[in-house]
């Protein structure tokens, strides 16, 4: 991991709890998570289903609300901030990469991934200028008008990565985002996210199963019973998985 | 991102078809059933646009044009000698039978004009003159009446031929163009006097005295003072007009049945639009959801949800009026049914249908406001 991408952080975690329901039915999935991530880094969280993986996500993401504790996200502290400021915030600092990709199947590639700069308030054809441009990046400048149906898997989630990035978000959220793919396309993927995690303003990170790309993590958060147990460092050198079961 | 609402709505073609056929549904059963409405309630008062007069009156009991209750002959003169009266004319109306030349009869409207002043003439005579009424045997008909009573002949009847009323030579000696009447028995016009030859005689023949104020006082005061002189009932036209209409509303199953049909596709465009809109936010749930989480506010969701709903409904509605105008083209070129679409229709028709489209629209800004955004993680 770069020396100088060690030092500042860019997301901390606090405390933060985080229960569904209510009564009998009542679970609690964050119980006092502590967690941080730093800028220039690709941080794996790991861990069994139902381990709390996807709600720290959420709640990180501002797409969730938790009960306790304090998130910070580059300086803006999310649990003082108003719904529609972390709508806002959301917007202009994060990128999503999801499991199941999300394209909306209805618009062509092109169209999707300019959909986070029309949110953003760019005009259409800015907008798709920008997006072809992303596409370029990530090896798809010759699928602008292809529909997402027409894809492979892979290259769909490669539009998913185009999608995240086109707005340059500084942290990129990203839901098993190779769990859909076959080993070689996920390794194409997780080569595409690592260089992405590269910069120093930015830092990506991935929830997952799949022990065959633990490898590229700078660091790896094992979640166990709503609890991050233990971060450990990543093994660039190796692709072994870490002891932690999927 | 309204572009990208309009093609996620027309990329779900069938979700797309399927809402536009039922506010095209909606919108054409609405204002179609609506238009033969008020054209079968103008047929109701076409009586007085054929026969134009500014007072009409009648035996106190009767409430409607349609409904003859004779009056005594005397009576008009009773209604000539009311202070504020310009002048005053006797008016037959009833239902007779003509004989075609096949042998078979046709109803005909027979209406008896004072031979004196004509009052109460058509006023769109199209061939013939007026004057020639005053000759013996004489009829000027109206153009459905050439249709109706031209069965069994070689050519249409035109002026100069003769067909046969009550077993009685008429003699048509012009044409002329009026309204359909509500029982749709074509108008034949005559003479007062020649009328009650062809009517069958009863103690009482005069149906209507139809009068004019006199220059500075208005049709309800004169109207006033016949009612107040004669104890006989004086309706302005507009009242009597609007006393037609309203008979007819409350002793005739008319507006019930319209009533139903038009409320029927009031109910059937809520219900298909609102649960395919429905069932079409729900297939876009996660979409939606993704666009949350990229930062799209409820607010701009809910833009995007209004757009898809008034541009399936301002496509219904174009094709619903569209087709509802095309059915009045074919009835009034077929002369039935009656089909009036008075401007107020299509815009009453198009507030219905935004009624209908911001309906569905709330039921899908309810379930993107209640949306999280993070059930786009959960698998």
């Amino acid at each position: 991991m770069p020396e100088e991408s060690t030092s500042q952080l860019a997301v901390r975690v606090k405390g933060v709890t985080k229960a569904f329901g209510s009564g009998d039915t009542r679970t609690v999935a964050l119980k006092g998570v502590d967690f941080d991530v730093r800028l220039g880094e690709l941080m794996m969280v790991v861990g069994q289903s139902g381990c709390g993986k996807t709600t720290l996500l959420s709640v990180v993401a501002g797409t969730l609300l938790f009960d306790e504790g304090e998130i910070e996200v580059f300086g803006s502290k999310l649990h003082s901030m108003k719904q529609g400021a972390i709508t806002e915030f959301r917007k202009r600092n994060i990128g999503f990469i999801f499991q199941q990709f999300n394209l909306i199947p209805t618009l062509t590639v092109k169209e999707n991934v300019s959909v986070p700069m029309l949110i953003g308030g760019m005009r259409r054809r800015e907008a798709e200028k920008a997006a072809a441009e992303a596409l370029a990046r990530v090896g798809l400048g010759d699928k602008l008008n292809a529909r997402p149906s027409m894809l492979s898997g892979g290259q769909q989630q490669r539009v998913a990565i185009a999608r995240a990035l086109v707005h340059e978000p500084r942290l990129i959220i990203c839901d098993e985002p190779t769990s859909a793919l076959d080993s070689e396309t996920g390794h194409k993927i997780m080569d595409l996210l690592h260089d992405v995690a590269r910069s120093p303003e930015r830092c990506v990170i991935i929830v997952t199963h799949d022990n065959r790309v633990f490898h590229y993590a700078d660091r790896i958060a094992e979640m166990e019973d709503g609890r991050v147990r233990r971060v450990t460092a990543g093994n660039h050198d190796s692709n072994a998985a870490v002891p932690t079961q999927a | 991102m309204y572009h990208i609402a309009l093609r996620m709505l027309l990329g779900d073609k069938a979700k797309y078809i399927m809402l536009v056929s039922g506010l095209t549904f909606a919108a054409l059963l609405m204002s179609q059933q609506c238009s033969v409405f008020f054209g079968i309630m103008s047929w109701t008062t076409s009586h007085m646009r054929n026969m134009r007069a500014s007072i009409w009156v009648v035996d106190p009991k009767v409430e409607q044009i349609n409904e003859v209750k004779p009056l005594r002959d005397t009576d008009i003169n009773r209604v000539r000698t009311v202070p504020g009266v310009a002048y005053a004319a006797p008016l037959y109306t009833g239902l007779l039978q003509a004989r075609l030349a096949d042998g078979s009869f046709k109803q005909i409207q027979m209406v008896g004009l004072d031979a004196g002043t004509m009052v109460g003439r058509p006023s769109r005579i199209i061939e013939g003159h007026l004057e020639d009424l005053r000759l013996p045997n004489t009829v000027l008909v109206d153009t459905d009446s050439i249709k109706k009573l031209s069965t069994g002949r070689r050519k249409p009847l035109g002026v100069g031929d003769v067909f046969e009323i009550n077993d009685r030579e008429a003699r048509i000696i012009g044409i002329c163009i009026a309204d359909k009447s509500f029982t749709g028995a074509p108008y034949v016009f005559a003479t007062y006097d020649q009328a009650l030859r062809y009517a069958p005689p009863t103690r009482k023949m005069l149906s209507f005295v139809i009068a004019e104020p006199v220059a500075g006082m208005t049709a309800r005061q004169v109207a006033d003072q016949i009612h107040q002189e004669t104890g006989l009932r004086a309706f302005t036209e507009d009242e009597f007009f609007w006393s037609t209409i309203w008979w007819y509303i409350r002793n005739t199953g008319i507006p019930i049945s319209f009533g139903t049909t038009i409320i029927l596709g009031l109910v059937v465009g809520i219900a298909v639009s609102g649960q395919t809109f429905y069932s079409f936010v729900l297939e876009n749930t996660r979409h939606l959801a993704a666009l949350k989480a990229m930062g799209a506010s409820t607010w701009l969701l809910s833009r995007m949800l209004l757009l898809q709903a008034f541009t399936v409904g301002f496509i219904g509605y174009g094709i619903g009026i569209g087709l509802a105008s095309l059915c009045g083209f074919m009835f009034l070129r077929k002369g039935q049914p009656p089909f009036i679409m008075p401007y107020q229709l299509p815009l009453a028709t198009f507030g219905l249908i935004v009624l209908i489209c911001t309906f569905a629209a709330l039921i899908g800004i309810r379930r993107v406001a209640k949306l999280e955004a993070a059930i786009v993680f959960r698998a």
